[in-house]
This record gives structure tokens, C-alpha cells and sequence, in this order.
């Protein structure tokens, strides 16, 4: 039944909670750390039997915790579901592909509302991941602390005074830390500014991703920015390090937003509208086109120039039309073409919805 | 045409060896090409691991395309005790295997780690509470010490003294085993 919940819904519960701060740019913040335990092998080369205790160490663990709210959280296991039911998870962020497609004895247990995620025997024992709407680091890494701090009482982490908690892949030794925010930077794209910026984080040691993290391309001009070392800095430098670079980052994408709409606002408003029109009245929609034209409508939002739509619809439809999920609304497989038109469907089906839902 | 080595599956590499001079035809499937070590050119897309590993580069996998003679294999290579994970494998796959490689491997780590950290390679941040033990109250005492030396340095003695005095009472502490400090 909860299976069919984290399945069947494109947006998590926990991003209709109202908007989080400069959510107009930022659309969700993620804290993710990566644990193991210490007697057991780590999960790529641990024996089957292993890979099985440490499931039901962590899971019977985790289990018993109650968030804020009073609910526990739920488990699936990977051996229990069918490779759209993963893909889906995948889709949502909820799971890694490593997980869904490589783990042994894998599994994840989730909040009800989703903003906590804890994979077990991804490449590491545990990687617990929280999520936030908006832009909220400190807010991030304060639960996270906690969720550890709960967990450490409970499980004895490999953890060594010179080099921390110790992980599977050396680059995530240390505080296995990776603090994540998602971006939406419509115009640093189309003012061609963010081909300026990039170098610059990367080299003040931070990573820039598309949607779906490592090797993604962006799509829907929304970015994944998030810290590459782990090692050598406390996880308070670290997220006010990749803060700052953020606070950065909105200011500029502000600026260019306003340049625009002072420089050319009869262009915007054509580009804007146009997409919009598009998404209400296509028949055949790939996915590439999708994202971009989600991209402008979300931005048309933020403009204040498409009013009584929520922002989230580009979170939302962003999801939804991804090839996992529609195959999982049509209940059956489906060709490129076949994909086209029921994504084209569904889009103008939310739309409509969103439209009554205001009258 | 069958592998030669396993005499069951189908030989997709085909090749000459010259090894001391004498010429040898060799004809291998997939598996026992790889599990000898020998490599189909092209057939392995290059992973985030393999540029992993590129960056841990050790010394005797570097130049391996499968006509090194068998002889000249590294004597002794650090192992793990506990999960028996070679250095070399780790090298390959770019994973530990578990907990105590870090210590096998430990005389390799710091370059390793300094290449994927900006420099770093010791911890910083947050330290377990349960487990932890001592570790916090040491690194307390050693920022302490820290502070001391650039307090003296600038002849700032009054705060000197009131820095001698919290290391002391933190060395007592510990000493009579009290950890939480």
C-alpha cells in the first residue's frame, strides 16, 4: 500500500508543505551522509551473507525511530520490487541508481512525507539523506547531525580520529558529507552568464550537476550544486562555504531576471506565454522539449507574469514525465513515440487541473 | 574457435605473445582473458573508477596491457588483513574493502587523499559522541596548545596562563578518566 504512495505521486509530500526560502531560485536543499559499521565489510565486496546481516542490523535499527511528527519510517527492499517501481524511486530522488540497479541486499527506509531517505547497503552501509524545500543548509545539516547523532547511539560507525568516518570510496572519507541545493537559473543560462560562473566554483571546490547528479546533463536549466572534498574541513565550513557561493549565485540570477525584464520584458513575456500555450495545447511532447518549456513556465511564475499556478508544477511535471513514471501511469510498456503523446496528455491534464483548482 | 584456456567458451581474443624471445599464439575467451590479465583494446568504456584508480595510480598495474611477462610481478604488495583486499584491487576499483584497509594501505593514503580532498587529508569535523572517547577532549587540547604557542608569540601572557591552565585541567580529566570534559 505505502509502496503504491512513494510510487504514484511525482512530488513528494514534503514539497507541498508551501514554499521554503528563495524557493523563487532555489527549489530544495539535501544533506547527505555516508556511514558504516565497523565489523562489517563494506557493501562492494562484502560476501551475500554479510550484505544480509548488515540489512538486518541497520533496518531493525532504523525502524524504531520516531520522527518529530511521530511516525516511523517505512522499508522497501530492492529484491522486493520490479525494475519500474526502482526507476520511479530513482526518478524522484529517493533511491540512487546504484542502489535500484547494483546493491546487494539493498534497501531503503523513508519518511512518510519523504524528507528522509536512508539507503542501506548502497556502496556505504547507510547513506541518510534529508531534504528541505528551499534553500535551508544550516537547517539541513542540524537534522542530519541529529539523525546521526540517534543512529551513532545505536550502531558503532568505522571511524578513525586522522581520518574520520570512513567510507567506501575515498572521496567521501572524512564527514562524508555532501550538501547538495538544486537550482533553477533560467536566466545566468540565457543571459549566457553561467559559462562565466561555472569555473569559478569549480574552483573554489565545489561540483555543478544536472538533475539527476554525476554524468546528468541539466536539464530544465536546473543545476545541482554541491561540495566535492570531505576531508580537512568541519561540516559547518563546509556548508558555509557552499552557502556563500549559493547567496552568490540568486543574487546574479536576481540581477539577471531584472536585466531582462527591464531589457526585453515584450520578449519574456512572448517566451513565457508561448511555452505555456505549448504545454496546454500539444499533442506530442518529447522530453527534452518538456523540461525547457517547464523551464519557462516556472519562470513565468516567478515573474509574476503567469499568475494562480504553483511553482511546484515544474518540480511536479518535471517528475511525472520522465519515462519511469509514465510507464507506470499507463500500467504498461511504451514505445519513444507512445511516450511523446502521453506526456504530452498528462501535461495538459495538470494544467487544466491547476486551472479549476484556482477558479 | 574454443578458449584455450577453459576449452568451453568461445575465444574473442586472439593474439601473439612474444615472451623471451619465443613466439606464442593465444586464443582466450572474455573471462580468462580478463582473469589473466590480459585486456581486449577498446572493450572496456573508461568509469568514474578507472579514472579513480588513473588517480591512485599505482606503480605496478601502470603499463599493464598483457604483455608483461609474469616474472616481474611486485613481490610484496600491502594486503588487509581482515577483508584480504589487495592494494591492487583497491587500486583498480578505487573501494576500500573495509574499516581496516585504511590502516593496510596507510602509508599510501595521504597522497591519495591529498589528490581528492584540495590537499587535505586529516579529519576536521564531527566526531562521534558514543565512541569518540578521547578524540574530542585531544582535539580540544591540541587547538589548546595551538593557541598557547601564538599567545606566548605575541607575549599576550595573562591569556597564556589561562590557556596553560584549561590544558592542565583537561590533562587531569582525562588522566582520572573523565571523558566528557
Amino acid at each position: 500500500m505505502s509502496l503504491q504512495r512513494f510510487i504514484s505521486e511525482a512530488i513528494s509530500p514534503w514539497m507541498k508543505s508551501g514554499p521554503g526560502p528563495d524557493s523563487d531560485i532555489v527549489l530544495s536543499t539535501r544533506i547527505r551522509l555516508a556511514r558504516n559499521m565497523e565489523q562489517y565489510p563494506f557493501p562492494v565486496f562484502a560476501p551475500p551473507e554479510m550484505a544480509e546481516a548488515v540489512l538486518n542490523d541497520t533496518a531493525a535499527e532504523f525502524s524504531s525511530i520516531r520522527l518529530q511528527t511521530g511516525s516511523s519510517l517505512e522499508r522497501l527492499n530492492m529484491d522486493d520490487l520490479n525494475s519500474n517501481e526502482k526507476r520511479v524511486l530513482v526518478e524522484k530522488h529517493l533511491i540512487s541508481p546504484y542502489l535500484a540497479e547494483r546493491s546487494q541486499s539493498g534497501a531503503v527506509m523513508l519518511s512518510p512525507d519523504e524528507s528522509v531517505s536512508i539507503m542501506l547497503n548502497e556502496e556505504d552501509h547507510i547513506r541518510m539523506q534529508t531534504l528541505f524545500r528551499g534553500f535551508q543548509l544550516s537547517e539541513g545539516l542540524d537534522f542530519s547531525n541529529k539523525l546521526d547523532d540517534w543512529t551513532e547511539e545505536k550502531i558503532t560507525y568505522a571511524f578513525d580520529e586522522k581520518r574520520g568516518y570512513l567510507t567506501s570510496c575515498p572521496t567521501n572519507v572524512g564527514t562524508g558529507m555532501r550538501a547538495s541545493v538544486m537550482m533553477h537559473l533560467p536566466a545566468l543560462v540565457m543571459t549566457r552568464q553561467l559559462n562565466r560562473i561555472l569555473p569559478a566554483i569549480h574552483q573554489l571546490g565545489l561540483v555543478v550537476r544536472g538533475i539527476y547528479g554525476e554524468g546528468s546533463e541539466a536539464q530544465g536549466n536546473l543545476f545541482q550544486i554541491s561540495n566535492q572534498m570531505t576531508l580537512g574541513k568541519p561540516e559547518e565550513d563546509i556548508v558555509e562555504d557552499l552557502k556563500g557561493v549559493v547567496t552568490q549565485i540568486i543574487r546574479q540570477e536576481r540581477m539577471a531576471r531584472d536585466a531582462l525584464m527591464r531589457s526585453s520584458r515584450t520578449y519574456m513575456e512572448d517566451k513565457v506565454f508561448r511555452s505555456f500555450g505549448i504545454l496546454k495545447n500539444s499533442r506530442i511532447m518529447e522530453s527534452k522539449e518538456a523540461t525547457e518549456r517547464l523551464s519557462d513556465v516556472r519562470l513565468g511564475i516567478d515573474l509574476d507574469l503567469i499568475k494562480g499556478i504553483s511553482g511546484n508544477i515544474l518540480n511536479e511535471l518535471m517528475i511525472l514525465t520522465q519515462p519511469g513514471f509514465l510507464r507506470q501511469y499507463a500500467e504498461k510498456e511504451l514505445r519513444a513515440d507512445e511516450r511523446d503523446v502521453r506526456r504530452a496528455a498528462l501535461i495538459r491534464e495538470r494544467m487544466e487541473l491547476e486551472k479549476q483548482s484556482d477558479e | 574457435m574454443l578458449c584455450q584456456e577453459c576449452q568451453t567458451r568461445q575465444a574473442a581474443l586472439h593474439f601473439t605473445k612474444i615472451i623471451n624471445g619465443k613466439k606464442a599464439e593465444m586464443h582466450l575467451c572474455d573471462k580468462c582473458a580478463r582473469n589473466k590479465g590480459e585486456q581486449i583494446p577498446g572493450s572496456n568504456s573508461y568509469s568514474i573508477h578507472e579514472l579513480l584508480s588513473g588517480l591512485l595510480n599505482v606503480e605496478h598495474i601502470s603499463g599493464n596491457n598483457g604483455f608483461k611477462p609474469q616474472e616481474t610481478e611486485e613481490p610484496r604488495q600491502p594486503v588487509c588483513d581482515r577483508c584480504g583486499l589487495t592494494y591492487e584491487r583497491f587500486a583498480k576499483t578505487g573501494r576500500f574493502g573495509c574499516a581496516r584497509c585504511y590502516q593496510a594501505f596507510e602509508t599510501k593514503l595521504d597522497s591519495i587523499l591529498k589528490r581528492a580532498h584540495s590537499g587535505n587529508h586529516r579529519h576536521t569535523g564531527k566526531i562521534p559522541k558514543r565512541t569518540g572517547g578521547n578524540m574530542k577532549v585531544q582535539r580540544e587540547m591540541e587547538e589548546l596548545r595551538e593557541d598557547l604557542r601564538t599567545s606566548i608569540e605575541q607575549e599576550e601572557f595573562e591569556e597564556a596562563a589561562r590557556l596553560r591552565d584549561h590544558i592542565r585541567e583537561l590533562e587531569r580529566k582525562m588522566q582520572s578518566g573523565e571523558e566528557d570534559a
